[in-house]
């Protein structure tokens, strides 16, 4: 990877004084050592007019990968390289710009980068006209999920281009130019890399600590081997002009999102990424789960940040998650469970709901994925509860598509916004799995009401409301889900709404409250419950479960 | 069970005891009543335990009443060890309370076998006499007395408290004359050896009964007005009844008539099923509920003579719940039997054998649920059994459940025994309608058996034929079982996945990290000598099930499917279910006309296969991560050099070196960059897609996986071959167009599907042969190829005897890829590192390599044997599971 750094002069300012600045003789070619390979600094020119300094760091991609390896998780076995990722050994870091590059900025410029010149004193606290190139640099695109239909923050506030908005406001004129995927591909279009090019005139200990902070912040793709320190050397660096940069908060918010990332990545399942890898496949693919679930507290915490935004109209909105979870309750309340399952339970939202009330005396929280039991885990911290708290609840791993002898003998179980993330398929193997074998009391299912969808503004027609929706039915096809397997297992179901029940499109998410037999024997009459009593046989004219039958079956994904 | 001692007359000089070989024979008298020279005499000297040894052994002295209890504790746990073995045990003590008695039978009772009680009932004065010539005995005047009352008090109420035998010897001279007969148990028919013809349920299907056995080779006999009442087997033959005769059918006395017939001429042996039991409690006047077609039977019965039912009443009463026979290789039974009831005789043995290990649960629609007793039996005898309808009677760890629904419209099984052949003749009609409606559409639900999280998640231990056990990790179960039930087709249209494969071991040529010759070499050292050469298609791994027609998928797996293409995670290959039902008519379509369906006798075929291009699939992978890599490179390298050579234009020193490798580093971007291209190409709709299947892993009945590769090629090429006619015939406007036509139902295919595997077969011993083999992949790869994979051509070989591990599997097959195809995995400069990278450790891969294979081969004969879904499954996730060991990803 590759920088160049050029200034242009006179006779009295020449442009040679650059090396002062750098601390490096132009008419040398020196190496140094760096944690990630060697950095050699060169001169291309040097004249009173114009000098230019280039730096290039000479990475070691197998050095790369050992270096790496330490920090990734899951070689239990003992198998050096088996801890190791494919993605490791195939990367850009030996030439897109990148932290390795900022990194190693900082250890070949330290001098400059304080801006300290004892030689000619003064000539660092003076602006001068710098042109910065980097020929391939990273510029962040990579990193949002295709599919997200979420809008980033950045673009719905600020259309421009992220490397315009980070250095503009610091001075510098931004030419990038968009570098082409693969040349005979030309229906692959751009790639995610940027020759970058920034002028202007600055001093030049701020223009390296600009860098030494934005490259990693433009850089979006994984680190598996940057130590989490490296996060408070790089926030030091912004002292004196992030302050006062108007996109800080992006700037901050980026920066803590790559940190999160790297937690996560150590926390990530080596298992799973290897089953992604084995097929091709990109790890967050598979393992998406935590995603998922957190888009659901984004959508909480930003009050209008995205389409499952609150629905209520009045001044304070309730976010829908939030009004799900009390419809929840109230339901599991009107049937006096006090032993519930919660089926897919995520990062664990409705338990920690659950174990704020008393009534609710055994709690299991089941999910499939790992990394969302341990993000439940942590999030409810778990190994800080009271004895007595702790007992009334577990978390275990589980997959609906199988029965499963842990689940029996339960008041009632949710399924909230759970059955969308099956295919359908499969979707009669949960059906078994719990109204069938677990066959709790009480069954709760909720699910979107696909017809809402065009009640979102930021959601586009035909897209479903997340990446992993399988599907998402409309009333009637849920309707006539809950009726026919209701027959099928002998329950008898009600369904209602949650969220503004609009007059034309139905309410946002709908519930399907099953009860064992008889109907539920309710302390209180649900406010809009449109019950039915399926009897055997009513299932006659019901579409089955198959995908042909629901043309919104077909998902964008 | 009756009992003749009780009601004996008095001072027989000459008694015989019978005594059951198997059971725990209590001896009850009074101190000094001669137990100890009782059991001297009668028994051998380990089958005796006494209270007094045991004292002798926790205190050293056989007197210490202090020692009692734990005397006892350890008499009790050494009558346990002896009783799980299946010895007779006589236990030596007083007896007198009832407390220690009811331990006694108790400990029988945990051990299924019968509690037998003698009593030597000997007048005080005679044991007082014979206590005073011992000199060790010291004991209270009072006790003997007092035991003799106690003793007196018990006598009446030894049958009530759970002795099955009661032996009473009045006096000393009783006691002297008694003999001691040991009896067979009744369910113990060792001694018949067969052969046998064992039928499943019946349930009243008396004209499928007689087709049956005519079938099996039996004459019947019949009465004067035609009913059959005997069947002869010429070759002497003996049928075996694994009970449920009766309800439900139209002719239950018919059954009967026969099956009494058989069994009382000596042509049968018969075991009660649970519908016998409660018949015969409703026949003798006793309380049950008429439900589950018993009505049926009262009213067929009503017809009948007194004498007919008294008849019936006698022989219900007289079955024995099971029968060993053939020197103890084959019980018989009606609900399953696990091996440690086998040959025992308890109340909970009689009511496993009736109704199963039932859990006690009932189900939704208020059938019990049963505990899947044969998922877990590990016994050496076959266990042959009905009372649960299957679809099709398969063995699962040697026991076969022959009950296939005859009443409820399926068909009647007998078992041929030795052969286990299974001969069936299907119902006249639907009898009786069934209890369960197939409703659930649940994986599995259809054989009784939804799978549950137990059959795969855990650390868990699959056995295989080929390779033992094998152990899967928790983490590694863990870790599929995400993807198995996220992101995985149905486990119906699942019943394989792709192992993963070796590479060949790490050359040392210069420039090379692969070789042919390291896999000829490697192989020749494991004594294979003929291999095949296959090429290395470069596209994503894609297993294919194919069905003749939609209806032979139902009834074959189950679920209403033309098919399915599935990737080594077992996710549906495309998102897209038309294009890929368009490659399934293609392969149907070629697979038709290939003839392949009749020669293999088969509504399926399940085919290992790539399918291209790589870009296809991989394409985000190859956006994300390999173009971008070479997008990255190729913008900054140039620029790289050109500063580079303005610096040394400059007389800049030291740079030459650096300049040297970047410009290395640039051609070998170059050379990845075109690597991958070759593996990329645009799609639409089947056009620009080639599936290259290499082989046939299995069809009806038959796991072809372990069939030469020159088989499997040879079928291959008919596919392709039929293939390609089909685009030829429908540029001609042939017939054959509108059979292989995609799904868009316009004219026919304009390009082949199928595209041949190219291959060379190679003697391992023969240098000109290898080289030629070599010769032949450096063409290959040359080309832009990926490689090719080295197989024995034999396909599934074990290690001779004079090889490391004798009879061990040798790898299935080594891939040797080509060295420009390794930059997309070790990276574009991986060709400078090479000292480095040989250093790469093949253990661990190997060995996945060869677990994997053989799990993937137990799914498949499985899968042939017809077993369980869950069965089929097992392995199938264990390799899903073992995809997710740590292993370096680059081999």
């Amino acid at each position: 990877m590759f920088i160049s750094i050029s200034t242009t002069g006179t006779a009295e300012r020449p442009a040679t004084d650059l090396g002062y600045l750098l601390h490096k003789h132009p008419g040398k070619a020196q190496r140094f050592s760096t944690s990630h390979g060697e950095a050699h600094v060169f001169y291309p020119e040097a004249s009173e007019e114009a000098c230019t300094a280039a730096l290039l760091l000479d990475i070691d991609p197998i050095a790369l990968v050992r270096r790496g390896r330490g920090k990734s998780r899951g070689g239990s076995s003992g198998a050096p390289s088996g801890a190791a990722a494919l993605g490791q050994y195939v990367n850009d870091r030996p030439y897109a710009a990148s932290s390795l590059l900022a990194v190693a900025l900082r250890t070949v410029f330290r001098t400059a980068m304080k801006g300290v010149c004892e030689l000619r004193p003064g000539l660092a606290e003076q602006p001068r006209p710098l042109r910065i190139v980097l020929p391939a640099v990273a510029t962040g695109s990579g990193e949002k999920r295709s599919h997200d239909h979420r809008p980033s923050e950045e673009q719905a506030q600020d259309q421009r281009p992220l490397v315009n908005r980070l250095f503009e406001p610091l001075g510098w004129t931004v030419e990038a130019e968009s570098i082409a995927l693969d040349t005979s591909f030309p229906e692959w279009g751009d790639s995610r890399y940027t020759r970058l090019e920034l002028s202007g005139s600055l001093r030049l200990a701020d223009a390296l600590q600009q860098l030494y902070v934005l490259l990693p912040v433009l850089d979006g793709s994984k680190h598996y081997w940057v130590a989490p320190d490296e996060v408070d050397k790089l926030l030091d660096a912004g002292e004196g002009w992030l302050a006062d940069h108007p996109d800080r908060a992006l700037i901050i918010r980026r920066y803590m999102h790559r940190r999160w990332s790297l937690a996560n990545e150590a926390m990530r399942r080596l298992e799973l990424t290897r089953l992604a890898e084995t097929d091709d496949r990109e790890a967050e693919e598979l393992d998406n789960a935590v995603d998922a679930t957190s888009s659901a507290d984004r959508s909480e915490a930003d009050a209008d940040g995205s389409a499952e935004h609150a629905v209520a109209s009045d001044a304070k909105p309730v976010p829908l998650a939030q009004q799900r979870r009390v419809a929840i309750l109230d339901a599991l309340r009107e049937v006096g469970a006090t032993r519930v399952l919660d089926l897919g339970c995520g990062q664990g939202e409705l338990v920690a709901a659950l174990l704020k009330e008393p009534r609710f005396t055994e709690i299991l929280g089941v999910d499939v994925s790992s990394s969302a039991l341990s993000a439940a885990e942590r999030k409810l911290r778990l190994d800080r509860l009271s004895e007595r708290q702790a007992a009334r609840v577990r978390l275990v791993q589980g997959a609906l598509t199988y029965t499963d002898a842990r689940l029996k003998g339960y008041d009632a179980a949710v399924l909230s916004e759970v059955i969308e993330h099956l295919d359908l398929p499969r979707l009669p193997a949960l059906e078994h799995a719990v109204l069938g074998a677990a066959r709790p009391t009480t069954v709760i299912v909720t699910t979107p009401n696909a017809e809402y969808n065009v009640r979102w503004e930021t959601l586009p027609a035909g897209h479903v409301r997340h990446a992993d929706h399988r599907f998402e039915w409309d009333r009637a096809e849920f309707r006539a889900w809950a009726e026919r397997v209701a027959a099928l297992y002998g329950y008898t179901v009600s369904i209602r709404p949650v969220g503004p029940d609009d007059p034309e499109v139905g309410p946002p998410t709908q519930l399907a409250l099953f009860h064992l037999g008889t109907p539920a024997p309710t302390t209180a009459a649900p406010t809009t419950a449109a019950a039915t009593t399926s009897a055997p046989g009513a299932c006659a004219a019901i579409p089955a479960t198959d995908p042909t039958a629901s043309p919104e079956g077909s998902v964008t994904r | 069970m009756t009992d003749e001692t009780l009601a004996a007359p008095h001072a027989p000089k000459h008694r015989r005891l019978p005594v059951t070989d198997l059971s725990l024979v209590v001896l009850i008298g009074t101190s000094g009543a001669g137990k100890s020279s009782f059991a001297r005499k009668h028994f051998a000297p380990t089958q005796v335990i006494s209270s007094d040894y045991c004292r002798g052994l926790v205190s050293d002295d056989e007197n210490d009443q202090s020692a009692s209890a734990a005397a006892f504790e350890l008499l009790h746990y050494i009558v346990g060890k002896r009783l799980t073995a299946g010895r007779l045990t006589v236990v030596d003590a007083t007896n007198v309370q009832p407390e220690s008695r009811k331990q006694l039978i108790k400990i029988a009772r945990d051990h299924d076998v019968l509690p037998i009680a003698i009593v030597l009932d000997v007048p005080p004065g005679v044991c007082a006499e014979r206590n005073r010539s011992r000199p060790d005995r010291d004991m209270g005047a009072q006790v003997i007395p007092r035991q003799h009352r106690e003793l007196r008090r018990s006598l009446s109420g030894l049958e009530r408290e759970g002795f099955r035998k009661v032996h009473h010897l009045r006096g000393a001279e009783e006691v002297d004359a008694a003999e001691i007969v040991t009896e067979k148990r009744w369910n113990d028919l060792r001694h018949l050896t067969g052969p046998f013809d064992i039928v499943g349920d019946i349930h009243g299907c008396r004209s499928e009964l007689e087709t049956l056995l005519v079938r099996l080779g039996y004459t019947l006999a019949r009465d004067g007005q035609g009913r059959p009442v005997d069947a002869v087997h010429p070759a002497g033959r003996t049928a075996v009844f694994v009970g449920d005769l009766v309800d439900r059918g139209p002719d239950t006395p018919g059954v009967l008539r026969l099956v009494m017939g058989m069994v009382g001429a000596g042509h049968a042996v018969c075991v009660p099923g649970n519908h016998e039991n409660k018949l015969g409690r409703a026949m003798s006047g006793r309380p049950v509920t008429v439900s589950h077609g018993l009505k049926e039977s009262l009213d067929q019965l009503a017809g009948e003579s007194d004498e007919f039912r008294a008849e019936v009443r006698a022989f219900m009463r007289d079955l024995v719940s099971h029968y060993l026979l053939d020197d103890g290789n084959l019980v018989v039974c009606h609900a399953g039997l696990p091996e440690k009831y086998h040959g025992r005789n308890s109340g909970r043995v009689r009511s496993h054998a009736l109704y199963g290990d039932t859990t006690g649960e009932t189900d939704e629609y208020g059938l019990p649920v049963r505990y899947p007793w044969a998922e877990e039996y590990r016994g050496k005898a076959l266990v042959v059994y009905g009372h649960t309808p299957v679809p099709v009677a398969t063995f699962l760890n040697n026991t076969i459940c022959l009950d296939t629904g005859c009443v409820f419209g399926g068909s009647l099984t007998a078992l041929r025994y030795p052969e286990r052949e299974l001969v069936s003749v299907a119902a006249e009609q639907e009898w009786y309608a069934p209890v369960r409606p197939m409703a659930t559409d649940a994986p599995g639900a259809r054989e009784g058996r939804p799978l549950d999280l137990a059959d795969v998640a855990g650390r868990r231990v699959v056995e295989t034929s080929l390779h033992g056990r094998v152990t899967i990790r928790e983490e590694n179960a863990a870790a599929a079982l995400e993807v198995m039930s996220r992101f995985a087709l149905d486990p119906r249209l699942l019943p394989y996945l792709p192992p993963t494969m070796a590479p060949s071991p790490t050359s040392r040529r210069e420039g090379y990290l692969e070789h042919p010759e390291e896999a000829f070499f490697a192989y020749r050292a494991d004594g294979v000598r003929q291999v095949v050469c296959e090429e290395k298609h470069m596209g994503s791994r894609a297993v294919v099930l194919v069905a003749r027609e939609r209806a032979g998928l139902e009834r074959r797996f189950g679920i209403d499917s033309s098919g399915a293409v599935w990737t080594r995670t077992g996710r549906a290959f495309l998102g897209d279910q038309e294009l890929t039902d368009a490659i399934l008519d293609r392969l149907r379509a070629a697979a038709e006309a290939a003839g392949l369906f009749d020669e293999l006798a088969t509504d399926w075929l399940l085919l290992d296969a790539e399918l291209l291009p790589w870009s296809l699939k991989a394409m985000d992978l190859l956006r994300r991560q390999y173009a971008s890599v070479g997008a990255a490179a190729g913008a900054a390298l140039p620029e790289v050099l050109s500063a580079l050579g303005r610096a040394m234009e400059r007389g800049i020193d030291g740079l030459a070196e650096l300049t040297a490798r970047h410009r290395e580093r640039a051609a070998d971007a170059a050379a990845f960059t075109e690597a991958y291209r070759r593996y990329c190409w645009p799609t639409e709709g089947l056009t620009g897609i080639r599936l290259a299947p290499f082989q046939v892993l299995a069809a009806e009945g038959a796991n072809l996986a372990v069939r030469p590769h020159d088989e499997h090629l040879a079928w291959i090429d008919r596919l392709v071959a039929a293939d390609e006619a089909a685009v030829v015939g429908a540029s001609g406007a042939s017939p054959l167009a509108g059979a292989s036509s995609g799904a868009s139902g316009g004219p026919g295919p304009v390009e082949p599907l199928l595209r041949a595997t190219g291959r060379l077969l190679v003697d391992t011993e023969d240098e000109a042969s290898i080289a030629e083999g070599i010769a032949w992949w450096e063409e290959l790869t040359k080309a832009g190829g990926e490689g090719m994979v080295v197989k024995p051509l034999a396909s599934l070989v074990r290690a001779g005897a004079g090889e490391g591990r004798p009879g061990g599997l040798i790898q299935p097959g080594l891939k040797v890829r080509g060295r420009e195809y390794l930059r997309i995995i070790y990276g574009p400069d991986y060709t400078g590192h090479l000292d480095q990278l040989r250093q790469r450790s093949l253990g661990h891969k190997r060995s996945l390599a060869l677990r994997e294979y053989a799990l993937g081969l137990e799914a498949l004969d499985r899968l042939a044997a017809g077993e369980p879904l869950w069965r089929v499954h097992e392995p199938v996730f264990a390799v899903l599971a073992m995809e997710s060991e740590p292993v370096d990803p680059r081999l």
